[in-house]
């Protein structure tokens, strides 16, 4: 990636507050994000997502480190960054007592939009995220849902070359969310550059071309969500049986297709068989296994989640290398994850 | 998302001043919608001050012989017009904290406006309402047979004096709400607000306090404008022979212009100063 194509770029930002313990804040935090992508920040509570946000945004100023937003400097052209960013804050944003339609008119005009087209353009808001019904109510009596998305459409008022999400969808029913996902896909569709923090690793999945993983101020991994996952282990199938003679008997005809050791789950009668050619070994574990007469409950061809990465890489409860089949057990991902590929 | 438009380029046709009035004025806007969508807040604001009049009027009404003759409510109006102007500070200082703590501050200074737009709308909100509160106070003073004697020239220069005194506090209350940056703050300056009304010229004479009560009551900023307030409506006052007694005409206007001197500074460094 070119130093000329980054639109958002940190080198060496360090942050700290006044008492705060030593690790929290930013210690040496970089990033470059690439003109017209999405750039997913993850991390644990605390690591520092949102002051690296805030930074960015010209609304906490930076220890030391250099950073840039669209070709000037957070720090000294702190005006010219305003002029080409929204921010969509962890918290929403919202003036209370005004109703959902003042709000987006209000910020309308802020943004210089002449008060006919601050209108109507709140208007195409309030309909677009569900949010018509409600517009004539004063904010308070939203739902944390209802705020979220009234937060998300005042910062869409008008599309910002740059977009700085923080969060947006932490609290949000899967219909909001989606429209969440698709509105910021069509910002970038239109060439706005995103940098999003998240707690949801399916969403960075979804929305960013790359992935940067923050842990006490600092960035551990950055890559694509895909290259991220492979860097981690490579894909696995899970067999499950219905007993421990089924799986006792399984041992080794999936150990003629595993491209490294088996990870054995007695209690839950499971194997995990590392693979190097996926629907090929599927296909000669599931012949072999008919062949000897085994019915397995369950075989699915898996690839690791970002969860299992962003645990992995944030020292939560995964553990050491050894002990990841277990916490892909636990990682508890449903029928619907996007990683998962039931045969 | 196609109908959307783009920021205006920096640089754009409407000169920097304008756009900081424009925007100044839209922050106004929303202040005088939060007032149609809750009168019941202004209005109890307004309410509150008269309240005070009929309390403190009823219960020193008898005991206090005011200075040169006249009744106590000849002399406490003026005061009481005084203090309706520190009552003042938590309206400004709760719309601020309350902005802080919803992040709304922040989406403000997230935008490509000038911090002094935000501080403009929010003091013009705050002068009308006080300018209303002031009103309210002066019919609520006419109807208990409080009454200017001065000319109608001398009592408007008293109610400059008044609203000087209340935009003073409104950078005062700006600051106070953007530093401490919490509901908290907000309580701790209600209570306040008392014993800084009542270290004063408002309600008695500063010369009936032990001495060095009495000097700090004269000192207080509150004590010049009511005094002066006093001298243009042509209601009875105290005198008192210290110099800055003597002064209260000067001090009515000094104390005020030294107030903004600091805290106006310190507001828009405030806001501007990136904290966490
Ligand atoms: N105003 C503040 N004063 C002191 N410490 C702070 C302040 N804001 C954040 N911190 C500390 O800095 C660290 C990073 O905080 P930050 O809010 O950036 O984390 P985050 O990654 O956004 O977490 P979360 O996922 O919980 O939102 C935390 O340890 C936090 O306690
Ligand atoms: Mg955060």
């Amino acid at each position: 990636m070119q130093e000329a194509e980054s639109t958002i770029t940190a080198e060496g930002v360090r942050k700290r507050y006044p008492g705060a313990p030593d690790g929290t804040g930013l210690n040496g935090f970089d990033l470059r994000v690439a003109a017209g992508s999405v750039c997913g920040l993850l991390g644990p509570n605390g690591a520092g997502k949102t002051t690296a946000v805030r930074i960015l945004s010209t609304l906490l100023e930076m220890d030391a480190g250099r950073a840039s937003v669209a070709g000037f400097d957070v720090r000294t052209q702190g005006r010219r960054v305003r002029e080409r960013i929204g921010l969509v804050g962890q918290y929403a944003a919202v003036d209370e007592i005004l109703t959902g339609r003042q709000n987006l008119v209000m910020f309308g005009r802020l943004n210089r939009l002449p008060v006919a087209a601050a209108r109507r353009r709140a208007d195409e808001l309030l309909e677009r995220f569900s949010l018509a019904g409600a517009a004539g109510r004063p904010v308070g009596g939203y739902s944390g849902g209802m705020r979220r998305r009234l937060d998300l459409a005042a910062s869409l008022v008008v599309s910002p070359p740059v977009l700085f999400v923080d969060e947006p969808t932490t609290g949000l029913d899967p219909a909001a969310r989606r429209e969440v996902w698709t509105a910021v896909r069509e910002l970038v569709d239109e060439g706005t550059t995103v940098l999003l923090t998240t707690q949801y690793l399916e969403e960075a999945d979804r929305l960013a071309d790359r992935v940067s993983m923050l842990k006490e101020g600092r960035v551990v991994a950055e890559g694509t969500p895909d290259g991220l996952k492979s860097a981690l282990g490579g894909d696995w199938i899970e067999i499950v049986f219905a007993g421990p003679a089924d799986a006792e008997a399984a041992r080794p005809i999936a150990a003629r297709v595993a491209s490294g050791e088996l990870r054995l789950d007695g209690p839950a009668h499971r194997i995990g068989v590392p693979v190097a050619e996926r629907t090929r070994a599927l296909v000669r574990v599931a012949t072999a296994l008919n062949e000897a007469g085994i019915e397995p409950e369950d075989i699915t061809l898996r690839r690791p989640t970002l969860d299992e990465v962003f645990l992995h890489l944030t020292g939560g409860a995964a553990g050491t290398e050894a002990e990841r089949p277990a916490a892909r057990v636990n990682a508890a991902t449903g029928p619907e994850d996007p990683a998962e590929e039931t045969v | 998302m196609n109908a959307t438009t783009r920021r205006l380029p920096s640089g754009a046709p409407l000169p920097r001043l304008g756009r900081a009035l424009a925007d100044a004025w839209t922050i106004t806007l929303r202040d005088l919608n939060h007032w149609a969508l809750r009168p019941g807040t202004v209005i109890v604001g307004w309410l509150f001050p008269v309240m005070t009049v009929l309390m403190f009027g009823g219960l020193f009404g008898g005991a206090i012989s005011v200075p040169g003759g006249g009744g106590y409510f000849e002399f406490l109006m003026p005061g009481m017009f005084t203090l309706t102007m520190l009552f003042g500070l938590e309206t400004t200082m709760t719309a601020v904290t309350t902005d802080a703590a919803r992040g709304v501050t922040d989406r403000f200074r997230s935008l490509p406006m000038s911090s002094s737009a935000v501080v403009l709308g929010r003091c013009a909100a705050d002068m009308l309402n006080s300018v209303g509160g002031l009103a309210v106070m002066i019919g609520a003073g006419l109807l208990l047979g409080w009454s200017w004697h001065g000319g109608p020239g001398a009592a408007l220069a008293a109610v400059g004096l008044l609203l000087l005194l209340r935009f003073a506090l409104l950078w005062v209350g700006i600051f106070i709400g953007l530093a401490a940056g919490g509901p908290e703050a907000v309580t701790s300056v209600q209570i306040l607000v008392w014993p800084v009304g009542f270290l004063s010229g408002v309600f008695v004479d500063p010369a009936t306090m032990p001495a060095w009560l009495g000097a700090i009551a004269a000192w207080n900023p509150l004590s010049a404008t009511a005094a002066a307030a006093r001298e243009l409506f042509g209601n009875p006052g105290h005198g008192g022979g210290s110099w800055i007694e003597q002064h209260a005409m000067l001090m009515a206007a000094g104390w005020p212009v030294l107030l903004v001197a600091v805290f106006l500074p310190l507001s828009a460094r405030t806001f501007r100063r990136l904290k966490g």
